[in-house]
């Protein structure tokens, strides 16, 4: 799984195609978004250039047959190297068993992602992204397999079939391998429009098919970007400034340099680094150091002063996103009238894999080896802090051990390469897990304020939604902040009801320079949906009404959200009677693509603690194209949810973040896990995302399965047990 | 100082600071490094390793304390019949998600099933609450327990009857 960027001139994609069919020596097929501008190029003719070629993703087929799918999206546990295997193998008429992959080099103008623009695997985007894209790239390969065999034989091509890897005369029935035409095919013309199969004679998409990673993470062989150990490597530790936005003012590492094993403490504008023989000797190097930062403006910093600045942003006109209807004519000749204000805490992503970047700068290059969601984005980075063309930056991905919004930032890589200057040799930069907790681009506080109208039913008329929070597309993905508001926060604001007046703002409340807000599992409607779903149930119970039959009674006008949630609720029992101190909680939504039902069953001991027993979810995420991936990512999804719900919180004292570690910022763990049962709704839609909604919807119902045993409403999370206590 | 350890069936020699714990001398040292950095302090067993057969915190598992114990990591899981249970089970089940945690969960299970061949859900609460996984994969990590543990038993029982004919 690496590459190299281009040694000479600037990677174009013509080189890029030539290099590797001289590798390859086949067919090596490149494609672009929506199929609409084709490319392949033969050894033996001239390239055609073909504007604007900005292919997503690559087929090569070698002379000996074998396939390799080269895979723009980056693996952290979501599947999406399986799932592309089977989409491509399906068109190709070959068994994805048989088939290679290789993971894409860092290439906007290559391998960007079409929904978003660039080269980014996050948002639950990888599969919407490519389900045309990489069946078109399939089906073409397949095409010119036929259409080679067909002028071989010199007979036409209607007459021949492709069949697990091999050309047939239907009527003869004689064969040849997709290797042995591989060469000719590569020198015909690119079908405009390849016929995709019909998802009915689909042999292994839409059925589970054996995740392709599974063999190499159970034996130890993956290679995390952690794992990573270049001949002649140093290890070493940072410690970045504590408090946010502070520099470093001093080091004595005169103990530090004594430690055995210690070969270098290296200092930058806001951390410093230990260099040694292994990580541990860095680490009692690091600890050894006599360290003096300026801490800068935010040494006094509290989470109190935060929570008081996002409060005071709910009393804040915000950004009008949409307005439906007349919500202030509404809300005056409403019959009642419900307020609520809720507050989410700061979230630390907690991967795994704590962060990593190993860097060798050489006089005039630069290899860089690590795990990244946004490759192209690190690469760029990388060639800015070695001072060098990107074309002398050489970068490798790895497997990642969680994402989850995390990888999506790049600060760890400028710092690797600024700290790797100053080092001879490849130097591998580790975070220790309380430097990765205390330096996240955290899910910032969001607060929001609801208002409803209500008619004498207790029925809303009117839906007004405040959303508090910080911005974070202006900066992360400018085309997703649209005249200041970012379109990613306020999304799933408002639930799939048919609510007459609706009005939406955002009111804009960032951290202090310094404190990263990032994405996290589920970015905007992980944030919404909890207190959408909130206040629905707390509105049911106040009009004396079953909380599900409550919101169904709404959503005459959207079926597929509807259907998933009466399907989680049949298969769930709903209605059904609990013993005292548990109970069930619903939450339905759009979205990511896909539409969510799910139902959660809690018991709140007499500690207050509350445990989840059991969350049952109903999915309507399009076609599936592999459902034992799609249920995976709603467990996981779904787990994920559950540890924000329930202990999810980093709190800041002195400007620093007071949470190091899982004995401070406690996860969820074996005992705790519910049962979890995911029912997928069969459809023939275009597939939607099923990495993130999982998240969303488990907090939700879980927030409410609490409120329905102890008829307390959640107004904030996570959960306080000590408010639960049996009385 | 020099230590020389017995890891994978194999004798390695090398020359750190007593206090180092395993967990480093594994991965930076000799090169194995399917064993993995979670946390440091014992809260996350993704550094879980067999020392004698028994699951241990190799992150503060001191290189000195090891001695002449035989240590195992998980790239010489396979070797044991738990271990190959175990990791059919996981494949079979499809387990893993990011995967940076499995091999911490198989080690961890491993050791379980040493131990207890038929654990009951308790049973595996007790042992693999140390393990945590981000991803959430503990639904079928307890799955996968239960199906290794199945095919351990019917290896056993057809392994009996293959010797009494």
């Amino acid at each position: 799984m690496s590459w190299r960027n281009g040694d000479s001139a600037p990677l174009s994609r013509r080189k890029f195609l030539g290099v590797s069919l001289v590798a390859a020596g086949g067919l090596l097929l490149g494609f672009t978004v929506g199929g609409r501008t084709w490319a392949q190029e033969a050894p033996a003719t001239p390239p055609v250039p073909v504007p604007p070629p900005k292919p997503n993703a690559f087929v090569k087929i070698a002379p000996g047959g074998r396939i390799t799918l080269v895979i723009p999206y980056v693996e952290m546990g979501q599947g999406v190297y399986t799932s592309q295997v089977q989409l491509l193998a399906e068109e190709l008429e070959v068994d994805p068993a048989t088939v290679a992959f290789e993971a894409a080099p860092p290439d906007d103008a290559l391998y960007a992602n079409p929904l978003i623009g660039e080269q980014v695997t996050g948002g639950s985007t990888a599969l919407r992204a490519q389900w045309i894209s990489v069946r078109q790239a399939g089906a073409a390969a397949r095409e010119m397999l036929i259409e080679a065999a067909a002028r071989r034989w010199k007979v036409p091509a209607a007459g021949l079939k492709a069949e697990n890897g091999r050309i047939i005369e239907t009527a003869s029935g004689r064969s040849i391998g997709y290797g042995e035409v591989a060469r000719e095919a590569s020198g015909l013309p690119v079908p405009k429009s390849p016929a995709l199969k019909a998802p009915e004679k689909f042999r292994f998409v839409g059925k589970p098919t054996k995740r392709v990673d599974t063999p190499a993470k159970i034996n130890g062989s993956a290679i995390f970007g952690i794992d990573v150990r270049p001949p002649g490597v140093r290890y070493a530790l940072v410690a970045a400034c504590p408090v946010f936005n502070g520099k470093l003012a001093s080091v004595d590492d005169r103990e530090a340099m004594k430690i055995k094993g210690v070969r270098q403490v290296v200092k930058i504008e806001d951390a410093v680094a230990v260099v040694a023989d292994h990580t541990w000797a860095a680490r009692k190097g690091l600890a050894a150091l006599k360290i003096k930062w300026n801490e800068g403006a935010n040494a006094r910093l509290t989470t109190a002063d935060l929570v008081a600045g996002a409060d005071a942003a709910m009393d804040r006109d915000g950004l009008v996103f949409m307005h439906e209807g007349d919500v202030n004519k509404a809300e005056s000749g409403a019959a009642g009238r419900f307020r609520a204000d809720f507050r989410q805490p700061i979230l630390a992503h907690a991967a795994m894999e704590p962060l990593s970047c190993t860097v060798h700068v050489k006089p005039d290059s630069c290899e860089v080896w690590l795990g990244s969601q946004v490759l192209a984005r690190a690469h760029r980075a990388a060639a800015e802090a070695a001072g060098l063309p990107p074309n002398k930056v050489v970068m490798h991905n790895y497997y990642l051990g969680g994402g989850f919004g995390r990888r999506l930032e790049i600060d760890y890589v400028p710092q690797a390469v600024k700290i790797a200057k100053q080092v001879e040799g490849p130097v591998k930069v580790t975070w220790s897990r309380e430097e990765d907790m205390q330096h996240d681009y955290y899910r910032y506080l969001n607060h929001s304020r609801v208002t409803v109208g209500l008619d004498s039913a207790g029925r809303p008329v009117s839906w007004r939604h405040r959303v508090v929070g910080p911005n974070i597309m202006e900066r992360f993905l400018p085309i997703l902040n649209k005249d200041g508001i970012d379109l990613d926060v306020v999304e799933c604001a408002h639930g799939p009801y048919d609510i007459p007046n609706v009005l939406i703002e955002f009111t804009r409340n960032e951290p202090p320079k310094g404190l990263g807000a990032g994405n996290w599992r589920g970015v905007g409607p992980t944030r919404n949906v909890y207190v959408v779903e909130s206040v629905i149930e707390e509105l049911a119970y106040r009009a004396g009404q079953d909380p599900v039959a409550y919101r169904l009674a709404m959503m005459a006008r959207q079926p597929r959200p509807r259907a998933a949630l009466e399907l989680a609720a049949a298969k769930a029992g709903w209605g059904k009677s609990l013993p005292k101190r548990s109970g069930r909680g619903a939450a339905v939504f759009s979205g990511f693509g896909s539409h969510l039902g799910f139902v959660a069953e809690v018991n709140v001991e007499p500690s207050g603690h509350v445990r989840v027993d059991r969350v049952v979810c109903a999915v309507d995420t399009g076609f599936v194209v592999n459902p034992d991936v799609v249920r995976a990512q709603m467990e996981g999804g779904i787990i994920f949810g559950i540890s924000a719900a329930l202990y999810g919180k980093i709190t800041v004292a002195n400007g620093r973040i007071r949470e190091g570690n899982f004995d401070t910022y406690p996860v969820l763990r074996m005992h705790e896990a519910p049962r979890i049962e995911v029912h997928i709704v069969p459809s023939s839609e275009e597939p939607g995302g099923a990495g993130e909604p999982g998240t969303c919807g488990a907090i939700a119902a879980v927030a409410n399965a609490v409120s329905a045993a102890t008829g307390k409403r959640l107004l904030s999370l996570p959960v306080d047990f000590a408010q639960l206590k049996e009385v | 100082m020099s230590y020389s350890i017995s890891v994978n069936g194999e004798v390695r020699e090398f020359d750190v600071d007593g206090d180092t714990p395993l967990l480093w001398v594994l991965r930076d040292v000799l090169g194995l490094t399917g064993t993995k950095y979670g946390c440091g302090i014992a809260f996350c067993g993704a550094c879980t390793v067999h020392v004698n057969g028994a699951a241990k915190r190799s992150c503060v598992m001191p290189v000195s304390s090891i001695g002449t114990a035989e240590v195992r990591t998980i790239e010489a899981l396979h070797e044991t019949p738990e271990g190959k249970a175990l990791q059919q089970a996981w494949r079979e089940l499809d387990v893993v998600q990011c995967g940076y945690c499995q091999p911490g969960q198989l080690m961890s299970a491993a050791g379980l099933l040493a131990e207890n061949p038929r654990p009951s859900d308790k049973d595996i609460d007790a042992v693999m609450d140390g393990n945590i996984c981000r991803c959430g994969t503990y639904v079928r990590i307890r799955a996968g327990i239960a199906r290794a543990s199945g095919l351990i038993s019917s290896a056993g029982k057809k392994a009996k009857s293959g010797a009494s004919t």
